[in-house]
């Protein structure tokens, strides 16, 4: 299984040199990172191809890295029944960036690249049909981004006066707490905060 | 004279029963014959991806139960196999039994619904009404296990919450020795049953080829004669030493789907007759304190095991950075998760594939130049439940 990992990357590295960012292997898992502007050739490449034959496309993962420049990560998932072999390629790119549609190559991506951009913002170029799927019509702004707010910014109820479904802000009892449980051992950040603030009223 | 004619738009659910769900499918028709079907899916979303993020490891898997209701197990196994696969904890071998056991339960809990929905979308109502009985029993077994009919919460990362009665097994094998029975029973009414073929044979074919293109798995590729099975192609758990046949289909339409999965039915009930014949003794959760909570009896009396419960059940448990895509064969297909973590006890992202996801994005193609009765007939063949379609 590894074994053909390592030769499939062997392979792709040296059939597309200059394209691959980065390729490595882990979790028994083949990853490469290419440049975004590359995509639609190297999947073409994947698809085609007599040695590699990805001819399923599993699935497009977006991912928000919001403290970096290039904060947007897509991961496109393959999948080949000849060879028995999976493999990940993703590209990082900035938010303002229009990718690729592959939706040409793969038919299936239509509906995976319209959730991508539903959940994240992120455009598609010559994409037959882009608009939102999961969430409600005329919803607003982009929930799987990491500065959305999990409770959302409406909520919908029906009301009983106006006798039809209305949308208005979201009333919380109470703030939603998010608890940080993540090793109380070493005290919480305020303690640290003003033993340092303490620390540095001496020096001064 | 020609004669202009104007499509009729024609707006199929959201509540409706042949729409399995809540499946908005805007229909533009010529006739009788469909030109256009837009399926509008996400009025069953509700976030999972999101509140996964808000989560650790242990909470987040009873989503997974939400995800595809019909087979809570398999869902959760595959959240399951990708935790263990960053964290790199081996399963104990009688869990891994369990497992196997409880995922071919839901395949069956599955593969009655449908088949037997599928009959009632085209005009038989009887085989519903049998096969809900054998559900019922199947749902019982799943309580006697976990605690819970539908929504289990039983697997863990590394193992499964408790140990299995014994009656339980005995029970099980009972049922498996008299369930082909009941299969016969369905195929009886509608293997070879005049109407139900007239109503699915050659409707919504699909080809090699398209089944590859539109990303289809499971028994949506099988039917259309592709051998593919993770169970068989990339085993996990102990598929691999378990003896059992992949039914494939010849011409990819409703009726060979249907075959397929009443053969399926057959198969995980001699998987089930295997696991229970072997079924070994041991611990069925991983033996790593660090990852798995204490028995009760310990918490009684060991420090460390307090430590280590009141650890577990507030921070969790931390998972190393990396990103893994596990895929198991649920009973609709294949059903992944790819997760990512960055090294602390709650996923950084979790990306839930869906096989009803790909499927119902077909549709479109499918039904195109059918007549208006075949919608159900192809929507029910597709095996969609809108808990994992919308997420």
């Amino acid at each position: 299984m590894i074994e053909n990992l390592k030769k499939l990357e062997n392979l792709i590295n040296s059939e597309l040199t200059s394209k691959i960012q980065s390729s490595f292997i882990a979790n028994d898992e083949l990853s490469i990172e290419i440049n975004e502007n590359d995509l639609i050739e190297i999947i073409q490449f994947l698809k085609s191809n007599e040695k590699c034959k990805f001819r399923q496309l599993i699935d497009i993962a977006g991912v928000d890295y919001p403290n970096e420049e290039k904060r947007f990560k897509l991961v496109y998932l393959f999948l080949s029944h000849e060879n028995n072999c999976r493999i990940k390629i993703s590209i990082n790119f900035q938010p303002k960036q229009i990718i690729n549609s592959i939706t040409k190559i793969f038919p299936a991506a239509n509906w995976m690249e319209r959730e991508v951009f539903d959940m994240y913002g992120i455009k598609f170029k010559n994409h037959p049909d882009l608009r939102r799927i999961l969430t409600d019509y005329g919803f607003k702004g982009h929930p799987l981004r990491k500065d959305f707010p999990l409770t959302g910014f409406n909520e919908v109820r029906y009301s009983e006066k106006e006798k039809k479904v209305i949308y208005e802000p979201v009333k919380l009892e109470q703030n939603y707490r998010n608890f940080d449980f993540e090793s109380p051992w070493e005290g919480t950040n305020y303690i640290k905060e003003i033993k340092k603030k303490q620390a540095d009223g001496k020096k001064n | 004279m020609v004669k202009k004619t104007k499509s009729l738009n024609l707006n199929f659910g959201p509540q409706h029963p042949a729409a399995h769900g809540v499946l908005r499918l805007i229909l533009e028709l010529d006739g009788e014959v469909v030109e256009k079907a837009d399926p509008h899916i996400g009025l069953l979303h509700r976030g999972t991806e999101k509140l996964i993020e808000q989560k650790t490891y242990t909470q987040a898997l009873p989503y997974f139960d939400r995800l595809d209701y019909v087979a809570p197990m398999n869902q959760e196994h595959a959240f399951a196999l990708a935790a263990e696969k960053l964290l790199k904890i081996e399963v104990p071998i009688r869990a891994k039994y369990i497992r196997v056991i409880f995922c071919e339960i839901g395949r069956i809990l599955s593969h009655i619904l449908n088949v037997t929905t599928q009959a009632l979308d085209v005009g038989a109502l009887t085989p519903s009404l049998w096969g809900f009985e054998e559900r019922e029993t199947l749902m019982t077994f799943y309580e006697r296990a976990s605690g819970s009919r539908l929504h289990a919460n039983y697997f863990r990362t590394g193992g499964v919450h408790q140990d299995i009665p014994l009656k339980l097994v005995e029970d099980i094998e009972k049922f498996c020795k008299s369930f082909p029975k009941i299969i016969d029973d369905l195929e009886s009414l509608l293997t070879d049953n005049r109407i139900f073929k007239q109503r699915n044979v050659e409707i919504g074919i699909v080809t090699k080829q398209e089944a590859l293109d539109h990303s289809f798995s499971g028994v949506m590729l099988r039917g259309s004669g592709v051998p593919w099975d993770l169970r068989r192609s990339q085993p996990y758990e102990i598929y691999k030493d378990l003896d059992f046949k992949i039914p494939v289909g010849k011409n990819g339409d409703c009726y060979d789907r249907y075959l397929c999965r009443i053969e399926e039915m057959r198969e995980s009930v001699k998987i089930i007759l295997q696991c229970i014949e072997r079924l070994p003794k041991g611990p069925v959760k991983s033996i790593d304190g660090k990852i798995s909570p204490p028995n009760r009896q310990d918490l009684k009396q060991s420090m460390e095991a307090l430590i280590h419960h009141f650890k577990l059940f507030t921070e969790g448990y931390r998972v190393p950075p990396g990103d893994v895509y596990t895929a198991v064969e649920a009973p609709k297909g294949e059903f992944g998760v790819y997760l990512i973590s960055d090294g602390t006890n709650k996923p950084y992202r979790c990306k839930i594939r869906a096989p009803g996801f790909s499927h119902l994005q077909a549709m479109d193609y499918l039904i195109r130049g059918h007549m208006l009765a075949d919608v159900p007939a192809v929507l029910g063949s597709l095996d969609i439940v809108f808990g994992e379609v919308d997420r």
